[in-house]
């Protein structure tokens, strides 16, 4: 192999699978990503130039937003069409290697560990579940309001009583939709085969200006969706006035994937 | 980016994906297998930075149709 590609690593899936061919796809560099198999396991790879690829020239190309936006949005399309066919691991953007014979080296060194990574989440879908403290739909906030019934010669200590009042309050809703949040976290997770948490998203992330309380991922059999999704509705009815629940997926299992890590070098 | 998009289901489900969600497990879920240069971007700030950038600039592309519900 020449050094005029890195290898780009998409998914790991098992060779036995009866998967859709990676080749009518368009990978993170425009490829067209391909199959290198090794004992029973498929790598879904593609080519990529090193001009574009290699640690400085991707460090740039990450700070900019159309780029970045298009590659991870390719990334994600090969693995989901693997994802939603076959059991495939998907794998983080930018995992790279020098060139084919490495990522085959990998397959054979670690393939009991790949094996069993693909046994744990085989015929499971990810789901996400949001919840935000619902601002808009908080009931109006009674002590405030009556806090506020101007007292004719002292308006600005009426007005700092207000403000003090609001504040007090938008701490408890905060603290109550998160109590709330814990409980849905734990009542999915019982129902889901593993669940984890990803960092809350910031109000500038997500365009919502209502606080993040949870933002959960559920590791679900597919023939258990059904099932998850009706207690997420059950869940929603239940904390409706205090906090908004939105649920994405399924997705490809990014988040309960453990694979084998290597040294720096090796 | 302004490729258009053949409107098969693929490409359907690919729009509705928020990049703010795919990011959360593009980026940071998952895993890096170590190679010689497998970049751990997550635990960049740079990446941070581009990261707000990114959601930024496509929330004017797309518009306020993440807004509050009406």
């Amino acid at each position: 192999m020449t050094r005029d590609a890195y290898t780009w690593l998409y998914a790991i899936a098992s060779a036995a699978d009866d998967r859709p061919d990676p080749g009518r796809l368009s990978g993170v560099a425009g490829e067209r990503p391909r199959l290198l198999t090794s004992e029973g396991l498929a790598a879904v790879v593609g080519s990529v130039p090193p001009s574009d690829f290699d640690a400085t020239a991707l460090q740039q190309h990450l700070q900019d937003p159309a780029w970045l936006e298009a590659a991870v949005r390719a990334h994600h399309r090969v693995v989901d069409v693997l994802a939603q066919s076959s059991h495939a691991l998907p794998l983080r953007f930018a995992t790279l290697y020098h060139d084919d014979q490495r990522v085959l080296d990998l397959l054979q060194q670690h393939r009991r560990a790949f094996q069993a990574a693909l046994e744990r989440i085989a015929g499971r879908m990810e789901w996400g579940v949001k919840g935000y403290l619902d601002t808009a739909h908080r009931p109006p906030d009674e002590d405030a309001d009556s806090t506020g019934t101007p007292s004719p010669g002292r308006p600005g200590t009426a007005y700092l009583l207000r403000r003090r009042a609001a504040r007090d309050q938008a701490g408890r809703a905060l603290d109550d939709a998160a109590e709330r949040a814990g409980q849905i976290h734990r009542r999915l997770a019982e129902y889901a085969d593993e669940a984890t948490e990803h960092p809350l998203q910031s109000a500038e992330m997500t365009a919502v200006r209502d606080p993040m309380v949870l933002n959960g991922a559920y590791l679900v059999g597919r023939g258990r969706a059904q099932g998850f999704t009706d207690l997420l509705a059950d869940l929603r009815q239940a904390h409706a006035p205090a906090l908004r629940v939105e649920l994405t997926g399924p997705w490809p299992p990014y988040s309960f994937v453990e694979l084998p890590t290597t040294d720096g070098g090796r | 980016m302004a490729q258009p998009s053949p409107t098969s289901s693929a490409a359907l489900r690919q729009r509705d994906v928020a990049l703010v969600d795919l990011l959360d497990r593009v980026l940071a879920g998952g895993v890096v297998i170590a190679g010689e240069i497998t970049l751990s971007i997550a635990d960049v700030d740079l990446v941070r930075i581009s990261l707000r950038a990114l959601i930024a600039s496509v929330r004017s592309i797309a518009g306020d149709q993440d807004g509050d519900p009406p």
